[in-house]
């Protein structure tokens, strides 16, 4: 399955990349980021994140659509 | 309305608000510092997830017209690399009575802080010290 990611803040520097499309045989936005934290060594960790899939807040178990876009949103810090 | 802004944001400050039933006009402006932690802080790159923090920016306005007795309700956000001194957030709430703008403006900012998709990068002064995604702990697990 095809899944769009975008990355912001810490995690785009660390991806060195803003986005991306990866194709992967997870289903869910948990799996992907333990996937995509070995193959980046993201440096937070799962339960530090909060995830939107297509710009809405979802849970990490939701179940993933063909091209859903996906952001991994680390501690947010407006003000 | 709430939105997020690439250029300066001091304009906003001489956008009109005010009605006629208007009594209390109650602004806030969120300045970057030049020290944080202990450290003397150099500049401030801000960076949003736009689709998502403008949804949770009007979310954020919906509650405190549910909550307060206010008039209106107004938030802009700055992204980009701010210098000291520079305006990051301005907020304006307006009701009749002061009381209700007053909390309205505090409860736009504590959850603009808690909620919407904005980050930022603090650049020292002392170049020893690597620049930082800064974030409060606490507030990101509620």
């Amino acid at each position: 399955m095809k899944i769009n990611i975008k990355y912001f803040a810490a995690l785009r520097e660390q991806a060195n990349k803003s986005e991306e499309i990866i194709d992967t045989t997870y289903s869910t936005p948990g799996d992907i980021y333990t996937e995509l934290k070995s193959k980046y060594n993201f440096s937070l960790n799962v339960d530090e994140l909060k995830v939107a899939v297509n710009d809405c807040y979802e849970d990490f178990d939701y179940e993933l659509k063909e091209m859903d876009t996906i952001v991994f949103i680390p501690p947010v810090a407006g003000g | 309305m709430f939105e997020i802004s690439s250029s300066s944001i001091e304009e906003y400050k001489s956008k009109s608000f005010v009605t006629p039933e208007c009594g209390g006009v109650v602004t806030f402006e969120g300045r970057v510092r030049n020290h944080n932690e202990g450290q003397t802080v150099e500049s401030l790159e801000y960076e949003a997830y736009s689709g998502l923090a403008l949804k949770e920016g009007e979310k954020i306005l919906e509650q405190v017209r549910e909550k307060f007795d206010i008039l209106d309700a107004f938030c802009v956000h700055r992204v980009g690399h701010l210098q000291i001194g520079d305006l990051a957030v301005w907020i304006i709430a307006t009701s009749k009575h002061r009381r209700e703008a007053f909390r309205a403006c505090e409860f736009i900012i504590d959850e603009v802080k808690k909620t919407v998709p904005i980050w930022k990068k603090e650049h020292y002064a002392d170049k020893s010290i690597d620049s930082k995604w800064v974030f409060c702990t606490e507030e990101h697990h509620h």
